[in-house]
């Protein structure tokens, strides 16, 4: 600014301000609210009010009902892979469930990162104008099409689809430790390649939205300086949309852990800790409630909220991350994790 | 004035309003002879001064607002006005980190004293911003009523009301065939006299404008200045502006505010527009409206 | 053309404009770039026959055959471009090649999962699908016999219920969040977020042992209501409170420079503005629980028979239709199963179609790019919100991808 002129003297004049040798008080500012304010602010705070307790109580529920459980199994429920809770020693707990989660989540965001960050990008940058909004609108619309939906298709058309690559993989690679498959359609990294087709929409919609908020202007500058279009979406695009790149994702992670049934549907479901990922067998938090709450007795429910607990933990500290990494960075601002 | 009188600097009850500053005799003697029964009322604004949070932005303004005149605030960027104006009708506290201290006088009665609510100040004295923002959910009639609706008036002759406000922003003939027409199909021009007509809808003593043709074109700027000319003697005018041609042009008084780097913004000199542009007091003013600097 | 026979016809009315230069388009794709694709193609492909078809002595599946050669044409396309433009121009083609192919294996399953329900669905379901239960429908019956009216019923039902639930619930507190702002706002914005994380079956869960081991209140439609009302509130919260963030400030202050108090503010400025994101918020919501499978279990557990009331008995609705039909051995089952889901699909259609009508958004331009617009004037009321659209008010920027957030 140019006033650097010396300020603090004193003028003459019409009215003139002077500095104030001791200054006064602050005011409180006196808001007298209005009947009507005073039911819209009590209206809302219990709106508000009513929310928090109620999600409160969800985990606080859930805590209650899951500690004879955690209590009886103790830190074994941590490494134990059998289930069952009910049983005259019970002996139970998440180790075989959480890898299968974690597996099968794995392969699903294996497959949607590379996927859905090429497809945003294809859509902004690559898709003729004309075809921008139709496929935005179809990306939009799959990610509300019902998870069961795609479990089915999963079930009758993709895994019958990639069962003779999964064969030959399997006779060819059988070899490494991982590859080696007995039995191979219902295994937990076909669960996990059904995930993905829920998750990539998901995903594919958050990180096409943080994308299209690119600044034109610096897009073209990368473009009059010669830039190909990778070279623009290298150096512009991708780090300008790192931060909902890497939102998007973690959401898209976060479905794909609690998703229940691709793995209830695809998943051969047993207790048990496979690290051959192509073969049958396995099991997932999610699923394991869904087939395990009916037949479960006292304990057997505990175990089971200690389960879901678990799972709602995990899931959380994905979302949290999520929303962190989110907000920290430039293109932030899009995505509320 | 020079504030060595230990009584003026203390706290200041909200009760019995201070005397105001010099009540001015210059403006008389302007020669701009307003209408002959002056509408609108006398704002008086005694050793304002403003925070956000610890940052103290302004101190120890006063400045009287005559009725039915136009006051122009100017100044280089970041020196207070607009914080300034937004005290005078008790805007300011939407900021939830804002204090102030010092008073502001609607006629005699404190704004934020205890007697008056905030909505009815609000009402008495309204404000148009620096960008237009008609209401897009409205059509432009219901954008003219708005101020009836929002402050839970009623109002038997409606469509008259509509008329006279448009009428006194200069905007009826050129929409009264589409009244019932979004608001946000009209020019930038269109939509601030369209937002000046709605501030003028529920009868206000006080009108501030903050930079009101800033986001605007030559041609509409010029409307603007129309209206407001029009509007003096009517309703008191504060009007904030960087357009020093403007001020000249449309206020009868004027107070040039400045900040020195680091420090709350000042009123270095007010009186008299004619005064402040042709034969200033103080150097700074007569460098600042003649563009040597700001 | 016809500018020409007029110059050939001796008498040209405007000769300027015969003379003017044909206009054209400029375009970024030469014929040469299209000849090194195509070339690449071919000899990719002739590559990978001579290989499989006369070297390797086994025949490979269809599938491997398309990945190698799509491996193979990447490396010819590469060398080409690399060889005529550099390596610069190389990696920009081969990138773009890569690109599409990720969207194509994108859209393809889309694609293939919305013809594949129709075309199976379509087959089996019949008028009575609408009008019968399958309470007389035996496992043998024909996969055309029986209906899911129990299960439609069910369905909306429980829809109604949840959104009469989380709907007034999410809106009050995002009128907190982001217009009353007080001390509760950090704690409700926290634990809203975290409830996104909530897998739906915990949320089943919750309820189940809550509800129905608790307090004994038995499966009902009502229970998976609740449980469906859980895992709509976070979704339209969060959604509700962004749509309400996006008015403009200014739209605020300009209603409480008239004198206007903050609930009036809020009702006739704040809410009406953001009326059609507030509509889509909702109806989003709405379709991400409809489909919901794995709470109902827990809830509303299911049935065959017509049950209209949904707080007493248990009750059927479509997603437990369609799983425990598609769960069963039976190929009839199976088949009817397809019908329900593309009864299902039809109803997520709908709601999503209603929301973009409603919120009038233009996906793809939905947040626009902040290019030729100063920034300073992004938070101006716009114009009439563009000229495509009729309704009043602009479209506070889209809501779509959050109120997706939540896992299943």
């Amino acid at each position: 600014m140019p006033c650097g002129a010396d300020m603090g003297g004193t003028v003459s004049g019409d009215t003139v301000t002077a500095v104030a040798e001791a200054e006064p008080a602050r005011r409180r500012i006196e808001s007298r609210l209005t009947a009507g304010d005073r039911v819209y602010r009590t209206l809302a705070t219990a709106g508000a009010g009513a929310t928090l307790v109620l999600i409160v109580l969800i985990g606080l529920f859930l805590l209650i009902k899951a500690m004879p459980a955690l209590r009886e199994a103790g830190w074994s429920f941590i490494t134990t892979k059998e289930w069952s809770p009910d049983a005259e020693k019970p002996r139970f707990g998440v180790a075989a469930m959480m890898f299968g989660t974690l597996i099968s989540a794995t392969v699903a965001m294996a497959v949607t990162f590379p996927v859905s960050v090429s497809t945003a990008v294809f859509i902004n940058e690559y898709a003729p104008r004309r075809l921008r909004r139709p496929l935005t609108s179809l990306i939009d619309l799959m990610a509300a099409i019902p998870s069961l939906i795609f479990a089915m298709w999963g079930l009758f058309v993709l895994v019958p689809f990639l069962l003779p690559l999964e064969q030959w993989a399997v006779d060819r690679f059988g070899w490494l430790p991982f590859m080696k498959a007995a039995a191979i359609g219902a295994s937990l990294s076909n669960a996990g390649l059904v995930v993905s087709l829920m998750t990539i929409p998901i995903a594919t919609s958050i990180i096409r939205e943080v994308l299209s908020q690119v600044p034109r202007h610096e897009c073209e500058g990368a473009l009059a300086l010669g830039a190909t279009r990778w070279g623009m979406i290298r150096t512009v695009v991708l780090p300008f949309g790192r931060g909902g790149i890497i939102g998007g994702t973690m959401l898209g992670l976060g479905r794909a852990l609690g998703e229940t049934l691709a793995a209830t549907l695809v998943l051969s479901l047993t207790f048990e800790i496979k690290p051959r990922v192509l073969e049958n067998g396995g099991i997932t938090v999610a699923s394991a409630l869904a087939v395990q709450f009916k037949d479960a007795q006292k304990m057997g429910l505990s175990a089971l909220m200690a389960a879901g607990l678990a799972l709602f933990v995990v899931t959380f500290a994905i979302n949290l991350l999520a929303a962190f990494v989110v907000s920290r960075s430039r293109s932030g601002a899009g995505v509320d994790a | 004035m020079n504030n060595t009188d230990p009584a003026s600097t203390r706290p200041l009850p909200p009760g019995p309003p201070l005397p105001p500053e010099q009540p001015g005799t210059a403006h008389t003697a302007t020669g701009q002879p307003g209408p002959a029964a002056p509408g609108g009322g006398t704002l008086t604004a005694t050793q304002v001064s403003a925070w956000f949070g610890s940052n103290k932005v302004l101190e120890g303004v006063d400045l009287d607002m005559d009725a039915g005149q136009v006051t122009a605030l100017i100044g280089p960027s970041g020196c207070g006005k607009s914080t300034f104006l937004r005290i005078l009708n008790r805007m300011h506290e939407l900021v939830p980190t804002a204090s102030l201290a010092g008073s502001v006088l609607l006629d005699g009665e404190d704004i934020y004293g205890r007697t008056l609510r905030v909505t009815q100040v609000r009402r008495h004295i309204g404000m148009v911003f620096q960008k237009p923002n008609p209401f897009p959910a409205m059509s432009i009639a219901d954008n003219v009523a708005a101020g009836l609706k929002l402050t839970g008036t009623k109002a038997a002759n409606r469509s008259e009301l509509i008329e006279e406000s448009l009428r006194r922003a200069g905007l009826w003939n050129e929409v009264k065939g589409r009244l019932r027409d979004a608001a946000g199909g009209l020019s930038g021009g269109q939509q601030q006299r369209l937002c000046i007509a709605r501030s003028l809808t529920v009868r206000p003593d006080v009108l501030l404008m903050d930079e009101p043709c800033s986001a605007l074109d030559p041609t509409s700027t010029r409307r603007i200045e129309e209206t407001i000319d029009e509007l003096r003697g009517q309703v008191t005018i504060v009007i904030v502006t960087h357009n020093m041609q403007q001020a000249q042009r449309v206020s009868q008084r004027c107070a040039f505010f400045l900040a020195a780097e680091n420090e709350p913004g000042r009123i270095v000199e007010s009186g008299p527009t004619t005064t402040i542009f042709e034969s200033p007091k103080d150097s700074r003013t007569s460098d600042y409206v003649h563009g040597r600097f700001g | 053309m016809s500018a020409q026979r007029t110059v050939q016809a001796g008498l040209p009315p405007r000769p300027l404009r015969a003379l003017a230069p044909p206009r054209h388009r400029p375009r970024t794709l030469r014929p040469g770039d299209v000849a090194e694709v195509a070339g690449a193609v071919a000899a990719s492909g002739a590559l990978v026959w001579f290989v499989y078809a006369r070297l390797l002595p086994f025949s490979v599946h269809v599938v491997g055959i398309g990945l190698s050669w799509y491996a193979l044409f990447l490396l010819t396309y590469a060398l080409v471009a690399w060889d005529g433009h550099g390596r610069v121009v190389a990696t920009d083609r081969i990138m773009g090649v890569v690109i599409a192919t990720a969207a194509l294996a994108a859209f393809t399953p889309i694609v293939a999962v919305i013809g594949y329900v129709v075309i199976k669905g379509a087959k089996v379901i019949r008028p009575g699908f609408f009008t019968d239960n399958l309470s007389v429908t035996g496992p043998l019956s024909a996969a055309t016999e029986g209906g899911a009216v129990h299960s439609i019923i069910g369905t909306l039902e429980q829809l109604a219920i949840a959104t009469m639930i989380s709907v007034p619930l999410g809106v009050l507190t995002a009128i907190y969040l982001s217009e009353v702002k007080g001390r509760l706002t950090k704690p409700t914005r926290l634990v809203t977020d975290a409830m996104t994380a909530l897998p739906s079956i915990v949320a089943g869960l919750f309820i189940y042992s809550l509800l129905i081991l608790q307090f004994h209140w038995g499966f009902s439609g009502f229970a998976g209501s609740l449980a469906l009302a859980v895992l709509m509130l976070p979704t339209v919260t969060i959604a509700a409170e962004q749509v309400l963030r996006v008015v403009p400030g200014g739209l605020r202050e300009a209603s409480l420079a008239l004198g206007a108090p903050h609930w009036r503010t809020v009702l006739s400025v704040v809410l009406p503005t953001a009326r059609a994101g507030l509509s889509t918020a909702v109806i989003l919501g709405m379709a991400r629980v409809v489909g919901e499978t794995a709470p109902m279990l827990l809830t509303a557990f299911g049935t065959t028979t017509t049950n209209t009331n949904p707080f007493s008995g248990i009750q059927d609705d479509l997603p437990l239709f369609v799983f425990t039909q598609i769960r069963s051995s039976q190929n009839t089952q199976v088949q009817r199963a397809w019908a329900g889901a593309l009864v299902l699909l039809t109803l997520v259609l709908i709601l999503f179609m209603l929301a973009r009508l409603i919120g009038g958004s233009r996906p793809g331009k939905k947040r626009r790019r902040p290019s030729r617009t100063p920034a300073h004037s992004r938070r101006v009321p716009r114009a009439g919100a563009g000229p495509t659209t009729p309704a009043p008010g602009p479209t506070p920027p889209d809501t779509g991808p959050t109120t997706k957030a939540g896992p299943s």
